[in-house]
């Protein structure tokens, strides 16, 4: 379980925010420059709050004004807006990167029809095949929790409906907490386990979606 | 022009790479930790560090001779706890050279830091890499092609330094006589002959330097940038 509470000066707000995430997707939905991405940096290290409390599965990881773990050590799969692949490393580069077994990277691989990739670099494999093997590079890590900063915007509509499927369906496999942030209600709704609606760094509802998903 | 005193040449080679060296690891590291972090001061100290690139080589020579002197401070000190002069040595031709290409490599350094997504690094980061382990399998290859760049250019710099080099070390046959300086004092002298041999030999090293690098840099920015063949 993943305990969150941020307060952090923005360039035009203030950023405040509780919440709690069990092993469930959380999805946080709000304009651009509400926040959100600035919640998940803070959660994985790489930006630090003002203050606050982060703790997962009661390891503290920022508590007070101090960071208390290192980015490095936090266990955080973290699928960046353009999956920020390393261009110049192959597929089975990047995913070893960071890998705790070969033996789990190579059935992530398969398990996300990625295995004929190995060899190609991330400038010659499509939108779709990128975004697979970020989730896959991710994985390979074993995190104990997974961020995803608008994973499906820059997919086309057949692409993304089938990332969607594949989310949900590697969520339930792994059963660890899943945090997403995106621009659009639909898929907000289709996704998300709840909702939590930002604008301009403070919470403005939250939502249990009821309908079965995808 | 019977016998050729080749001196020059490999004083200047010799002189030029050392330089080189110096400034590629100094201009590296300082490129990294300046380009993408914000404190104060950051715009007067990177105002200094290009000072030299405006400045005429005279001044910075001016400079050069006042911090390393016989009577400056620092000169003092030298002689004193070491027995050792700059001035009028081939170290003061290596510090003249140093000074004048550093912003050409400190420039183009920053500038390869900057360029590509940061993101990358988070990434390597959040997956468990210490930052010695980023930086030595992301952001140096990733930097790779504008580090070169800045080292083929500051080599040229210090390869054709001549008004900072002539005020610090003077022109001293054998020990300080670079290309630059042996073609002033052979059309000084009348011997327009050596003077032709040796501004032909510069321009053939420059042209050659630049010609190369702007194959290897067209090379490398295509291998990043191809797309997809059959998207």
């Amino acid at each position: 379980m993943l305990n969150v509470h941020i307060r952090k000066s923005l360039f035009h707000f203030e950023l405040d925010v509780e919440f709690v995430v069990r092993n469930e997707i959380v999805v946080l939905f709000g304009a651009s420059g509400s926040g959100k991405t600035t919640i998940l940096n803070c959660i994985a290290g790489l930006s630090k709050a003002n203050e606050g409390l982060i703790s997962l599965n009661d390891k503290i990881f920022f508590k007070g004004k101090k960071s208390h773990v290192p980015m490095q050590q936090r266990k955080i799969g973290y699928l960046f807006q353009d999956y920020a692949l390393f261009p110049h490393m192959t597929v089975w580069k990047n995913i070893s990167y960071g890998m705790k077994s070969e033996k789990l990277a190579k059935d992530l691989m398969e398990e996300l029809n990625i295995g004929h990739l190995i060899q190609q670099y991330p400038h010659e494999i499509s939108g779709g095949e990128k975004q697979r093997v970020a989730i896959a590079r991710a994985l390979a890590t074993e995190p104990q929790l997974l961020l995803l900063d608008e994973p499906f915007s820059a997919l086309d509509d057949e692409t993304r409906a089938k990332g969607h499927h594949e989310l949900i369906r590697l969520q339930k496999l792994w059963g660890i907490p899943v945090i997403m942030v995106t621009h659009s209600h639909e898929e907000a709704k289709k996704l998300g386990d709840r909702i939590i609606y930002i604008k301009r760094g403070k919470f403005q509802s939250t939502n249990e979606t009821q309908q079965s998903k995808v | 022009m019977d016998t050729v005193n080749l001196s020059p040449l490999w004083l200047s080679f010799k002189t030029a790479a050392i330089a080189t060296v110096i400034v590629f690891i100094t201009g590296v590291i300082l490129a990294r930790i300046i380009a993408r972090n914000s404190f104060p001061g950051k715009g007067i100290l990177e105002a200094i560090i290009m000072l030299p690139l405006v400045l005429p080589p005279t001044v910075v020579g001016f400079g050069l001779l006042w911090l390393f002197g016989k009577n400056s401070f620092l000169g003092r000190l030298l002689m004193d706890w070491f027995d050792f002069q700059v001035v009028f040595t081939w170290y003061a031709v290596i510090i003249a050279a140093v000074v004048v290409s550093f912003p050409l490599m400190y420039q183009s350094a920053a500038a390869a830091f900057k360029q590509y997504d940061k993101n990358v690094e988070n990434a390597a980061y959040t997956m468990g890499a210490s930052k010695w382990r980023v930086f030595w399998t992301i952001s140096f290859p990733l930097a790779w092609p504008g580090l070169l760049a800045g080292l083929v250019l500051a080599f040229a710099r210090a390869l054709g330094e001549f008004g900072a080099t002539l005020m610090l070390a003077g022109y001293i046959p054998n020990v300080t006589d670079t290309i630059p300086l042996a073609i002033y004092f052979e059309v000084e002298s009348g011997n327009m002959e050596m003077a032709t041999f040796w501004v032909i030999l510069i321009i053939a090293l420059g042209f050659s330097a630049i010609l190369w690098l702007n194959w290897w840099s067209k090379r490398n920015m295509m291998r990043y940038s191809r797309q997809r063949n059959n998207e």
